[in-house]
């Protein structure tokens, strides 16, 4: 019973690893982009949080309310203003750039709010769990997180496949100058994929301020997590991504109960073993 | 009917460094359709590239609807009403038949097509809608291309090497429509490597070599060998 309970916890966790990684997998879909910022902005976003969180007394969890937006606004401008500069032919000008944020916003958030850890208090729903099976009790944070990583990524499939701004991201994704005869503007385009992207950040960066404690050098970390989902899962693939988070989560927990040193190490193996056995991840997007 | 629709003048284009077109002139008036003929390399697709924004590395002066069009980007002028069936046809692998055609018409002009007029036109494509659009046919995918182009309800529409990777049969299928799909006093520039083809559905041509125009005007103004002359350059 003690690995049925294990492997539980770990899928739950996997939910919040694939919300790590919905929006590197969203932004590498649509424009081969590879975020290196991308931590850093789910920890950035955790910090607006704590100080939404400071202003008005909200739970943290409906701050998301207006951190939501916000973040969303702040990826259009980003993408607006900065990173559609820096995409072409050449992949590395986009990857020198977002290093670069990366330690801009490490920096700057170690100025503005210091090297302490924080937290988000989301009250009696952290603790509080309901029992599954003898021995197995579900927390309703973990499975609150899991669900909305679960909508998370049915949203952005629906949008991606039923929406014409998903036709306007497959488009460009496939072929950016013919989109453009059909009126689509790959900067705009691109600008919307960042505003989501960011959305999406900004629900992870919430539920990673709950789960945990939180300093401003935790970024690099949580981008390899969700790094390893996007791959394990299959780049370009968004269920994908999901299975990636899960597989990624349940390793960590195995690995944590043989020994507790092993549980980042463990997620490590299992992700270079895909990588060696399916370098394409267990399920890439299907070719044309 | 004998509006001056587009008009290129002293048109020059460059590929980095490499210049493509030296000083292309001509007018196209409204309900024409043009042949671009040319051997391979001449210029043909570049022009259309320069027409429809595509290639912006170009000095003269293009207009269209007596407006300067020259500086414009490809999203923009697609919505002035220029329509690109490109070269390969360039279908979306990613989006399915119809949601190729309804991407065609994103730019939302008025005019007679529709999805369904698509259809009326290729019954097949209605039949293969939910189809990925690289699943079909080399005929098929040229309908789409042209349904795509169509669907922004262009006043101009280039079509590009209509034929080009095509079996025989399915070229005359294809171009038997062409009436229909020009019809409604669509003005057209069509590109095409089979020449007595080319200037049978047209009534001006221009051929073009080395990026420049060797001969042009009313096919039947000129003999076989004056054209093939022209084309080849002897």
């Amino acid at each position: 019973m003690i690995w049925v309970n294990i492997i539980i916890q770990g899928i739950l966790v996997g939910g919040l690893y694939a919300l790590f990684a919905a929006g590197l997998s969203l932004i590498f879909g649509v424009m081969r982009l590879v975020n290196i910022a991308h931590g850093d902005f789910i920890v950035a976003a955790a910090f607006l949080a704590w100080v939404v969180v400071q202003a008005t007394g909200l739970n943290p969890l409906f701050s998301l309310i207006v951190v939501v937006p916000l973040a969303m606004a702040f990826g259009y401008a980003l993408q607006k203003w900065i990173l559609n500069r820096t995409l072409g032919k050449d992949i590395l000008p986009p990857l020198l750039v977002t290093f670069g944020l990366s330690i801009i916003l490490q920096n700057g958030l170690l100025a503005v709010f210091t090297a302490d850890s924080r937290k988000l208090n989301a009250g009696v729903v952290e603790t509080a769990s309901f029992p599954l099976l003898p021995d197995v009790a579900i927390g309703y944070l973990p499975l609150l997180q899991f669900i909305v990583a679960v909508a998370v990524i049915w949203g952005l499939q629906y949008l991606f496949y039923n929406t014409a701004l998903g036709r306007a991201f497959r488009a460009t994704s496939d072929d950016s100058e013919t989109a453009l005869l059909m009126g689509l503007d790959q900067r705009k385009v691109y600008a919307w994929a960042m505003a989501l992207c960011m959305g999406v950040v900004a629900i992870a960066g919430v539920f990673l301020g709950v789960r945990s404690n939180f300093d401003p050098f935790m970024g690099p970390g949580r981008l390899i997590f969700g790094f390893e989902a996007v791959i394990i899962g299959g780049l370009g693939n968004l269920w994908g991504t999901l299975i990636g988070g899960v597989i990624l989560g349940v390793s960590q927990a195995i690995g944590a109960q043989i020994n507790p040193g092993w549980q980042v190490l463990a997620g490590h193996l299992v992700f270079l073993l895909v990588l060696a056995i399916r370098p394409k991840g267990l399920f890439p997007r299907i070719e044309g | 009917m004998s509006e001056v629709l587009l008009s290129v003048e002293n048109l020059e284009a460059w590929y980095g460094d490499a210049k493509v077109l030296h000083g292309l002139s001509f007018q196209l008036k409204q309900g024409e359709v043009l042949a671009l003929i040319g051997s391979n390399g001449a210029g043909k697709s570049t022009l259309l590239k320069c027409i429809c924004g595509l290639l912006q590395k170009k000095t003269g002066r293009v207009s269209f609807k007596n407006e300067v069009i020259t500086s414009f980007v490809a999203n923009d002028i697609v919505a002035k009403g220029i329509a690109l069936v490109p070269e390969g046809r360039k279908l979306f692998p990613s989006l399915s038949v119809e949601e190729n055609l309804i991407l065609g018409g994103n730019v939302g002009r008025k005019g007679p097509w529709s999805l369904s007029a698509i259809y009326n036109l290729f019954p097949i494509l209605k039949e293969k809608r939910n189809a990925p659009s690289t699943s079909l046919s080399g005929g098929q995918q040229q309908m789409v291309a042209i349904g795509r182009g169509l669907m922004s309800n262009p006043d101009l529409i280039l079509l590009d090497e209509l034929s080009l990777g095509l079996a025989p049969i399915v070229i005359k299928d294809i171009y038997d429509m062409l009436p229909k799909i020009i019809g409604n006093g669509l003005t057209a520039i069509l590109v095409e490597q089979d020449v007595t083809r080319a200037l049978a559905s047209s009534q001006q041509f221009l051929c073009i070599q080395e990026g420049r125009i060797s001969l042009g005007g009313a096919p039947k103004a000129f003999t076989k060998d004056q054209i093939s002359a022209a084309y080849f350059g002897m």
